[in-house]
């Protein structure tokens, strides 16, 4: 049974490597948007949580959440983030630690307008290049196709 | 037993009567028997018109293009494949190429990415040709109208010739759907371009 | 003396002559060898996610249908897991082994259409399609018996499944589980061991074990390459842990192991659902729920094991009645990330038969 790590102790070994900034909650913990490169690197490489399982985007009116599960499939366990960043700002990309982010990252992208710093390719990938807006934001207005309702 | 004697000039009189009989009997030709010819002209000739010998042999053997874009391409494979064969219909052909179609067979959701191609499609088909709206989302967007990349129905980019309703419609529904088509197409006239 | 060559650019799609769907690769070609891919698609984003925050949790069911549209049952598990994770529902066990019997004759089907598309890609033109479309259809009475539709089922429901079983649905699935395992047999038979199979698929599209997990690969995918993560079996949900099934697993990651990882996973779903029929308890087939259900204020994740991978849903409520957030982790989505580095190198043809044997279904990858 895939058992999710013990938030308390994640929290405790983290902020022994990289400083405070580190709340624990019962399904994740949050951290500073600015730590997630060298967090995700520590969690491949040492505590190897090889399997990136899904990263997804939430608009919260004036931030937005990003949410990182991550998957070990050598002990069977799972981890899971959280970072808040607040609009136009930029986040670190982890394409170039797990290539499985690739590809989330530019929807992320595509229909919030998050920026992923360090991403190979960073471009619209499910709507065309001349779309206007970020369609998943709570502030976008209106279709694209104008009818009577 | 008495054996009548008759006179070689007799016997020369009663023939040549015989054959006054037969020249005044013969004075018109026969008519050929031309029963037989009849029938098989019956069989092996028919008269029609132009209009209605062209339309049916397009309406016979109409040859899809497939816009196949989302669900719908799986009701119209089932609608191809040995159940419910549309075959039988001369539209077993499926071309890959718009120039060797007829029938555009728009099957699935329509977003504004792919309208253009679409366009494109219709516009390298080569005339006489027909299009056919199948499901809800090709004629007016169906379960998706309100999103915005969705074109709300086919018929913003093509004209339409018929709409097959459904989500997604059964393949007996695209069958009737055809057959519709071909009602159509039988009282088109090459007089009237379409 | 060496001539002068120049790279040439190919468009494939996005419209296929197979039935892949609306997707979209621009190619590199150094003579007949891929130099670069790059895939285009989105030519099926319908808004998915936008729309199901426009409608109740009720709604939303039918809308995860048009997601993976080849299984649509199981699109609609982990959004109705989610939301009864969420709202505290307990579903009756005769609808959970209901589910699981749907939810594996689904995958059938899709098996039996993503290996049927491949044998078409590969140049059987339809045969092996005809016949896999033949079992398909069976499998599509017996969805048809239950739920009334033929494609997109919309069956499940928060607290269970809409409908239950009509009566003469078990008799004809017993008269179905006994005749299909022949015609595996006679795939088997006509494929196996078929030399243009073999020469077609065997060392093409390599995908090794560490760049599969990297990828975040799922399904047949990941277990083509001898990695054995089926969340059927290690973070089981429903009622899988009372079944006895085996995992079927690749020893190289090459075409030729994805579609052999296929077809047994087709007999191990006969298994399953052999043993889902003894076992079925008699009882509700669905818990009765408000019908503006107002699920708790929160946050929540629920992932099933879907023909193509991993299917997973994040919920976000904010008490109302409409969704906050509903974002689909989708299979084909992610597996598609490796097919870049798979195509690098190989020649033209074989490009399609690595395509095929990632098996898409473009409604997923799009959303």
């Amino acid at each position: 049974m895939t058992t999710a790590v013990d938030y308390n102790d994640l929290v405790a070994l983290l902020q022994k490597q990289f400083g405070k900034g580190f709340t624990p909650a019962t399904d994740y913990v949050e951290m500073p948007a600015a730590l997630i490169a060298q967090v995700a690197e520590y969690m491949k490489n040492t505590l190897r949580f090889d399997f990136f399982d899904m990263v997804t985007a939430v608009d919260y009116s004036d931030h937005f959440e990003i949410v990182y599960r991550l998957q070990s499939i050598q002990n069977n366990s799972l981890a899971s983030f959280k970072i808040k960043c607040s609009k136009n700002t930029s986040v670190p990309s982890l394409a170039n630690l797990w290539l499985g982010a690739n590809f989330q990252e530019r929807e992320i992208y595509d229909l919030f307008g998050i920026e992923f710093t360090g991403h190979p390719n960073l471009k619209r990938i499910v709507l065309w290049d001349g779309f206007e807006g970020h369609p998943l934001c709570k502030d976008f207005k209106g279709k694209v196709y104008d009818t009577a309702n | 037993m008495e054996i009548e004697s008759i006179s070689s000039a007799e016997i020369e009189h009663r023939e040549s009567d015989g054959i006054e009989v037969l020249r005044i009997a013969s004075q018109h030709p026969i008519p050929d028997p031309d029963d037989w010819l009849d029938e098989n002209i019956k069989r092996n000739v028919i008269f029609t018109t132009v209009d209605a010998a062209l339309n049916w042999a397009r309406k016979t053997s109409l040859w899809p293009v497939t816009a196949f874009t989302a669900c719908c391409t799986f009701e119209f494979i089932g609608a191809s494949s040995s159940r419910f064969d549309i075959a039988r219909f001369g539209m077993e052909v499926l071309r890959a190429s718009p120039r060797q179609a007829d029938l555009l067979v728009c099957a699935g959701t329509l977003t504004w990415k792919m309208a253009p191609q679409i366009k494109r499609l219709y516009d390298q088909m080569a005339e006489p040709k027909w299009t056919i709206a199948m499901g809800a989302c090709a004629i007016s967007g169906g379960i998706f109208h309100d999103s915005y990349s969705v074109v709300p129905g086919y018929n913003h980019i093509v004209p339409i010739d018929v709409y097959i309703p459904g989500c997604p419609p059964r393949p007996e529904t695209l069958l009737a759907g055809i057959e519709k088509l071909r009602r159509k197409i039988e009282k088109e006239s090459i007089s009237k371009p379409r | 003396m060496t001539l002068p060559t120049e790279q040439f650019i190919l468009n494939i799609g996005p419209l296929h002559p197979s039935t892949h769907g609306v997707f979209r690769m621009r190619v590199t070609l150094d003579g007949e060898i891929i130099q670069d891919v790059e895939p285009v698609f989105g030519y099926l984003h319908r808004g998915l996610e936008k729309l199901c925050e426009k409608h109740t949790y009720k709604q939303n069911i039918p809308l995860t249908d048009r997601l993976d549209y080849v299984s649509a049952i199981n699109n609609n598990w982990p959004y109705v897991m989610a939301v009864e994770q969420l709202a505290g529902i307990q579903v009756p066990q005769r609808a959970e082994y209901l589910r699981v019997i749907m939810g594996e004759l689904q995958r059938i089907a899709s098996h039996l259409l993503a290996v049927g598309s491949l044998m078409n890609d590969m140049g059987i033109f339809y045969t092996a399609f005809m016949y896999m479309f033949r079992e398909r259809e069976k499998i599509i009475d017996l969805l048809e018996m239950v739920t009334g539709q033929r494609l997109l089922y919309n069956y499940m429901r928060f607290g269970g499944v809409s409908m239950d079983i009509p009566t003469e649905f078990l008799p004809a699935l017993a008269s179905f589980l006994k005749v299909m395992p022949g015609f595996l047999d006679e795939y088997d038979s006509m494929l196996a061991d078929n030399e243009i199979l073999l020469s077609r698929t065997k060392g093409i599209g390599v995908l090794s074990a560490e760049a599969a997990i990297n990828a975040s690969t799922s399904g047949p995918m990941l277990r083509g390459s001898g990695v054995k993560w089926d969340i059927r079996k290690t973070a089981p949900y429903s009622v899988y842990d009372k079944f006895e099934f085996e995992v079927p697993i690749g020893s190289s990651g090459d075409c030729y192991d994805r579609y052999r990882v296929r077809m047994e996973e087709m007999r191990q779903s006969l298994r399953i659902i052999q043993q889902a029929v003894v076992l079925l308890p008699a009882g509700n087939e669905k818990q009765p729920v408000p019908l503006r259900l107002r699920p708790a204020k929160g946050e929540t994740y629920a992932q099933i094991e879907a023909p193509r991978g991993i299917l997973g849903c994040y919920l976000v409520s904010d008490g109302t009645e409409k969704p906050y957030r509903c974002h689909f982790r989708a299979p084909a989505f992610i597996n598609l990330t490796v097919l870049r580095n798979l195509l690098i190198g190989q020649k033209l043809a074989d490009a399609i038969i690595i395509f095929g044997s990632i098996d898409l279904s473009m409604g997923e990858v799009d959303r």
